[in-house]
């Protein structure tokens, strides 16, 4: 239905982060002085925008509300408008990409303090925050689309951040490649969507999608699949996550962990009508979020540095989102429920990790942490309410969410269900290991580090993080954000799960239990060294090389690839170059013969003269006689 | 009275400075065997004007003569700054102009 009141203002919540954006990156150095503010300014504001809009749309009977603003694309029978769709889906998405995103510019103000490149990087944050609405709030999958690549390019931007360090600019590029393969898997699908429905938009898809092969809809739900894959870090395309943490932390927090990689199971959960008519392409997306579950929870458990830790973690817990998604209308509504709470536990813990480096002279290898609970008294209890969170401790945010997954997917597909609870294992091993390393053992500080706390403008936002991570799963139990959300993701049919929900919850806190009592023994009871053990297991080997995703890329597509572009490059100076320039030569060498005739001498040419006029003669005898 | 005798004249007055032109390097002998081949052509035109009864080809022979004058000037003065440069009058001598 369309909009009145302030939802057809709810452009504003686009257009005032772009102004900032813009303000920001055109006012130049002028803005340096106040250009932070401005930043966290608009982002507040939209935050108050979307606060009101999810108010106003709460009220409403007919909870979906739609925007027009104007033709985007008018091309032939192509007819593209730009319009905005404000229903339970994007207001989950805009309050926490608005809320999450108000919190980290608060905070980035204290840790970019010192930063000579503040402004910029408020510029790209805000052009962030611009892009990610448009990508939640568009009405059609060519609006998802623009905000997608916007995203996408703010992402690129933020990574190379300190771009005059190598390996910030090599992991943008290698983000930015990386997501372009799961990009091209998005455009085919919407290029499959108008040549086979000739529209786009989400009403019109969901309308005619009934109407396809069941090939096609497989095949555009394996194409959509590929786009999430790629925007949320998720297997084959992993490798470019764990390099993104090169941005600064704040950009980790926010776009790699909260916000921007949840993109994908948006994606798949907004086209949960697709999904509904190929039981193929959903089976695809649970098996590739199970495989991502168990492998981001594996390259957590061998990692030393903080931020690559919390970054394999990242993709575990996307992967439970993708699982819950691929599970169908049982799933989704669980599968945004997850993605809410790892968006507050998981930017509480890398804003947590961000306030550790900022004590720490930047510092991101744990073997050098230590006690830093003594030094960051308040770091260290906010870290903790995230950490909790995560591992599903009873009464946090993790608890409630993840366990809804396991327990779906138990009741699902029992393979899947039970790889989820060894991740959710696995999960409290590796966050217990980085919270002992971290706050607990013995100091293992450098010489010239003495941590401290941060200032209030950092732990602030980490406070009301931790108050969230605490909370947010009691507030918005299941229950209810599932009947929120029913009108988007469907109303999933009662089914008795194959044990008590209460008995899943006690098996899965149990596993917990177990993963970190491992922990305890194997990390918080010994020595720990300063520097990483050389002789380690091949599971540890390949767990710090990111399960050889990087070799894994090498070997398949990067030297196949050089390969073929050599042949192809040989074949162009052999074949092609070689006939032009075999051609030129051979005349040129025809030429000098020719030419060797041109030898001064009158005489010579007088005798050809001569010959030539013989010559004629002779022809015209011949002629006539014949 | 038959043309033969004119005609095989004038093919031996052109056939001498041919070979002329051919075979000698004094630029000033090549220079005069091309008048005898220009003369030999001239005895054509003006053999087979009498014999046609018409005055085409004395008139063609006239032309032949103007230009020949025409070309001995330009021919000799070249052949004496040829000559004033090189102090010879050999034709294989002036093979600069070459590939």
């Amino acid at each position: 239905m369309p909009a009145d009141g302030l939802l057809a203002a709810s452009w504003l919540l686009i257009a005032l982060p772009l102004a900032g954006a813009a303000v920001l990156l055109l006012g130049g150095r002028r803005t340096d002085r106040w250009g932070h503010l401005l930043g966290t300014a608009t982002v507040v504001a939209s935050f108050v925008i979307g606060l009101l809009c999810t108010f106003q749309l709460a009220g409403l009977e007919e909870k979906s509300v739609g925007v027009d603003l104007f033709t985007f694309i008018s091309a032939g029978s192509l007819d593209v408008r730009a319009g905005l769709l404000y229903d339970p889906l994007s207001a989950v998405f805009v309050l926490l990409i608005t809320g999450v995103g108000s919190l980290i510019h608060i905070y980035s103000i204290g840790y970019m303090a010192h930063d000579p490149g503040r402004r910029r990087f408020f510029a790209y944050l805000n052009l962030f925050i611009a892009a990610m609405l448009l990508l939640v709030l568009g009405n059609s999958f060519v609006a998802l689309y623009v905000g997608w690549e916007g995203v996408g390019l703010a992402s690129y931007l933020l990574i190379a951040f300190w771009y005059t360090r190598p390996a910030a600019a090599t992991a943008a590029k290698k983000a930015f490649i990386m997501n372009r393969v799961g990009d091209v898997g998005l455009t085919l699908a919407i290029f499959l969507m108008f040549s086979q429905l000739g529209t786009t938009s989400y009403s019109g898809v969901f309308g005619s999608v009934g109407t396809l092969a069941g090939g096609t809809v497989t095949a555009l739900g394996l194409l959509l699949l590929l786009g999430a894959c790629g925007k949320s870090g998720q297997f084959p395309l992993q490798a470019w996550l764990p390099d993104a943490m090169e941005g600064p932390t704040p950009v980790s927090a926010l776009i790699h962990a909260a916000t921007m990689v949840t993109a994908g199971v948006y994606l798949i959960v907004r086209s949960q009508f697709i999904f509904e008519y190929t039981s193929d392409a959903r089976l695809a997306v649970a098996i590739i979020g199970t495989i991502t579950l168990l492998m981001g929870a594996w390259i957590g458990c061998a990692k030393d540095d903080i931020k690559k830790v919390l970054a394999g973690s990242t993709m575990s817990q996307i992967g439970y989102m993708i699982l819950a998604a691929g599970l169908g209308v049982f799933g989704y509504a669980f599968a945004i429920f997850h993605l809410l709470m790892h968006g507050f536990f998981k930017a509480n813990m890398f804003l947590g990790a961000g306030s550790v480096m900022h004590g720490t002279n930047d510092d991101v290898n744990m073997r050098h942490y230590g006690a830093l609970r003594k030094a960051m008294p308040v770091t260290f209890i906010t870290f903790a309410m995230g950490y909790l969170a995560i591992i599903g401790f009873p009464g946090f945010d993790g608890f409630w969410s993840k366990d809804k997954i396991i327990e779906t997917a138990l009741s699902q597909n029992l393979t899947l269900g039970l790889c989820a609870l060894l991740g959710a294992g696995v999960t409290g091993f590796y966050m217990t290991r980085l919270m002992l390393l971290t706050f607990f053992t013995k100091e293992r500080w450098e010489p010239d580090v003495h941590p401290h706390e941060s200032p209030k403008v950092m732990t602030v936002p980490l406070m009301v993080l931790a108050a969230l991570s605490l909370l947010g799963g009691l507030v918005l139990l299941n229950d209810w954000i599932v009947t929120f959300l029913s009108p988007v993701t469907g109303e999933a049919p009662h089914e008795d799960p194959p044990l008590p929900a209460l008995a899943i919850s006690a098996i899965a806190v149990i596993v917990v239990a177990i993963g970190v009592a491992l922990a305890w023994f194997l990390v918080g009871k010994r020595e720990v060294s300063r520097t990483a053990p050389e002789k380690v297991s091949v599971f540890t080997a390949a767990g710090r090389n990111d399960l050889y995703g990087d070799a894994f890329n090498d070997l398949v597509i990067v030297e196949p690839g050089k390969s073929f572009t050599g042949g192809l490059a040989a074949f162009d100076r052999g074949t092609v170059d070689g006939g032009f320039e075999g051609t030129g030569r051979a005349l040129s060498g025809l030429s000098g013969a020719l030419r060797l005739a041109q030898n001064g001498f009158v005489r010579s040419y007088a005798l050809s003269l001569l010959a030539g006029a013989a010559l004629v003669l002779l022809a015209l005898v011949v002629v006539n006689l014949a | 009275m038959t043309l033969t005798w004119y005609l095989v004249l004038a093919a031996i007055l052109f056939t001498i400075g041919a070979v002329g032109v051919l075979v000698r390097r004094n630029a000033i002998v090549v220079f005069m065997c091309v008048e005898l081949m220009l003369n030999s052509v001239n005895l054509t035109l003006v053999t087979f004007a009498r014999a046609h009864g018409t005055v085409d080809g004395q008139i063609m022979a006239f032309f032949v003569m103007v230009v020949a004058a025409a070309e001995v000037v330009v021919g000799l003065a070249i052949i004496m700054s040829i000559y004033r440069t090189r102090r010879s009058a050999s034709v294989d001598d002036a093979n600069l102009l070459k590939y």
